[in-house]
């Protein structure tokens, strides 16, 4: 479904844009139908340049991003979101602070479906928030700071669902989340993935990509270095830094070394 | 340094009425511990933390009381609490690392804190602590834009503890950053209690299976009340409380996979803070509750120093 070729993105750095950066150096990998796929790395190494190419928030510099075989970056924009919706880390930032909740869901309708009967609308609203287990009534008549991160993180996720679209970036979506409502929104994204929504998933945590998907790119300053199974790139990882990764999962049962 | 936190309770006033977001809760921190604070989004970790400190506006001191060694700290009094700021009690708040003034390079930020509190910076023992985070010295000369988040991060901590605070509170300083730099932050934390900048600590986080990493003692809240207090080895294999267990079982530890093996959250939602039930407050969603849970249990040290605030404990 969606495909990417040797993608690459380069910054203009330093005070006249005199330096460059390269933040995406010849990125590949595809995504499937019903298929979740983790792209994994420390801070800094490319996964949210890549999530913002996807979602066109950004270009490329090099190689092609496709979507069923279409360019992506030649589609019309809102048949595109139609399709595909990003949900971001830090869900403050991603949400005008002056609008209700309702308000946010009555502009999806305005611009996506005006033709549609509000008693209609009111009951997909109704239906995406209990898919996402947000109660409409304590949530709908609030504005953004009157909700907690995990309240407002799901809220977005339903405003993406809405639109009944195909394919979901997600980048850290779950990093302010905690541990009983994280689960609920990786399960979430399980089950939509049986109903073939294709998500790319973002983080540095590897034992949530592990927890639900199906193959894992592992990226380190901008290059992939490892790149399959998640079962594979979990039990035997080949990249030394991927064992790093995977050694600084904090873990229940297990005491970090040297700490 | 010894914590002494009695009955306290802390209310938010709203036009809806009053949240009641801390509404007594008791806990002793002794002198060198780290007390580990968690619980969902919500029940109530943040006003914990800012009324040891600086209370908002909008928050009231409603009852209880505070003893930092033996003495009245006076919380609910903004302008008594400013003695006791930075020298005995500090704070590294929840998104401080996005709070950094962007328009102020650090080394000037840290020199107008440090003014308000009428001491001059100390620049060599500055930058001894910097080298020991590891950072720079010349992060001093950079606006905060130019940090990455764990590079912030260290900074903020710096910061915070320059003035060799007794007690330390750290609110959510991890949650924002790749695993590899909480394992630093981690690591720094524990180096300052061992070189004596801080004394005690209270970390806060939503992630037990962190805390675990770093605290001694972990407290569970729920709903503006302890639910279970106990050495972080308790709390993480013998639970007693059923939100405490709950809680542990939604974690994903590393290897488990879904289509293997599904785990759940807690059904359900924490209940509203403006009319929280009479009672225990997990009752709605508690799968062992019954007639009796419609009493509030009382917290009851089950064993040493393992206190829980169930009837089924
Ligand atoms: N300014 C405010 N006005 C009214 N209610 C508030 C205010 N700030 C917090 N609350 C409420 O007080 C309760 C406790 O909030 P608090 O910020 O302490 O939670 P927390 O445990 O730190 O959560 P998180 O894990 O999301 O940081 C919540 O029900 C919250 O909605
Ligand atoms: N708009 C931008 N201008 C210049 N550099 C950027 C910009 N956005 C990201 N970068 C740089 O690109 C690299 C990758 O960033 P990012 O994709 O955000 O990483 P990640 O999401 O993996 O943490 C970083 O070094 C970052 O500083
Ligand atoms: S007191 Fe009752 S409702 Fe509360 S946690 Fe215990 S058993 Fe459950
Ligand atoms: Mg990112
Ligand atoms: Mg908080």
């Amino acid at each position: 479904m969606l495909k990417l070729q040797e993608v690459s993105k380069v910054f203009r750095v330093g005070a006249f844009g005199g330096k460059t950066m390269t933040a995406v150096d010849e990125v590949s990998f595809e995504v499937g139908r019903g298929e979740v796929v983790s792209l994994i790395g420390e801070s800094g190494s490319g996964k949210s340049t890549i999530g913002k190419m996807v979602l066109r928030l950004m270009s490329a510099n090099g190689g092609s991003i496709t979507f069923d075989g279409d360019d992506i970056s030649k589609l019309d924009k809102r048949a595109y979101y139609r399709k595909v919706q990003g949900v971001f880390q830090d869900p403050f930032s991603s949400y005008n602070p002056i609008f209700k909740a309702d308000r946010v869901f009555s502009m999806i309708k305005e611009v996506y479906f005006p033709k549609e009967a509000d008693r209609v609308w009111r009951d997909k609203v109704a239906s995406a928030l209990n898919d996402v287990r947000l109660d409409a009534g304590q949530v709908l008549n609030k504005f953004p700071h009157q909700l907690s991160g995990g309240q407002l993180q799901r809220l977005l996720i339903a405003r993406a669902l809405l639109l009944d679209i195909d394919f979901l970036v997600a980048d850290e979506i779950t990093s302010m989340l905690d541990a009983s409502t994280r689960i609920d929104v990786l399960n979430l994204l399980a089950d939509l993935k049986l109903r073939g929504l294709g998500v790319l998933f973002i983080t540095h945590d590897l034992a949530l990509g592990n927890y639900i998907s199906e193959r894992t790119v592992v990226l380190h300053q901008g290059r992939i270095v490892e790149y399959g199974p998640t079962a594979k790139v979990f039990e035997t990882p080949e990249h030394s830094y991927t064992r790093k990764l995977l050694a600084s999962v904090p873990q229940l049962h297990r005491k970090w070394e040297g700490v | 340094m010894t914590l002494s936190v009695q009955d306290l309770r802390v209310y938010y006033r709203t036009l809806r009425g009053e949240v009641k977001a801390l509404d007594g809760v008791s806990f002793d921190v002794a002198d060198g511990e780290i007390l580990g604070l968690a619980g969902e989004s919500g029940c109530g970790k943040t006003t914990l933390g800012k009324s040891l400190i600086r209370m908002d506006g909008r928050m009231k001191h409603v009852g209880g009381r505070v003893e930092l060694d033996g003495e009245n700290l006076p919380i609910g009094d903004t302008v008594k609490m400013n003695p006791f700021r930075f020298t005995e009690v500090s704070i590294i708040p929840q998104y401080s690392m996005s709070a950094m003034n962007p328009t102020r390079k650090i080394g000037r930020m840290v020199r107008e804190l440090l003014d308000s509190r009428g001491v001059t910076v100390d620049l060599d023992e500055l930058h001894r602590r910097l080298d020991l985070v590891e950072l720079n010295r010349d992060v001093l000369g950079k606006y905060p834009l130019e940090l990455s988040g764990g590079m912030k991060q260290r900074m903020v901590m710096v910061i915070s503890t320059l003035l060799n605070p007794s007690l330390l509170i750290a609110d959510e300083i991890t949650s924002a950053l790749d695993v590899s730099t909480q394992k630093a932050v981690v690591t720094t934390l524990k180096g300052f209690r061992e070189l004596g900048f801080v004394k005690s600590m209270i970390f806060i986080t939503h992630d037990i299976s962190l805390t675990n990493q770093l605290a001694d003692t972990i407290m569970v809240m729920y709903a503006g009340k302890l639910a279970e207090k106990a050495p972080a080895d308790a709390i993480v294999n013998r639970s007693r409380h059923p939100y405490t267990q709950l809680l542990i079982s939604s974690l994903p530890e590393v290897g488990v996979r879904y289509a293997e093996k599904k785990l759940t959250g807690i059904p359900g939602n924490p209940p509203s803070l403006l009319n929280p039930p009479v009672g225990c407050r997990f009752q709605d969603r508690c799968p062992l509750a019954f007639d009796k849970c419609r009493e509030e249990p009382p917290a009851v040290e089950v064993e040493k120093d393992h206190f829980v605030a169930c009837w089924k404990a």
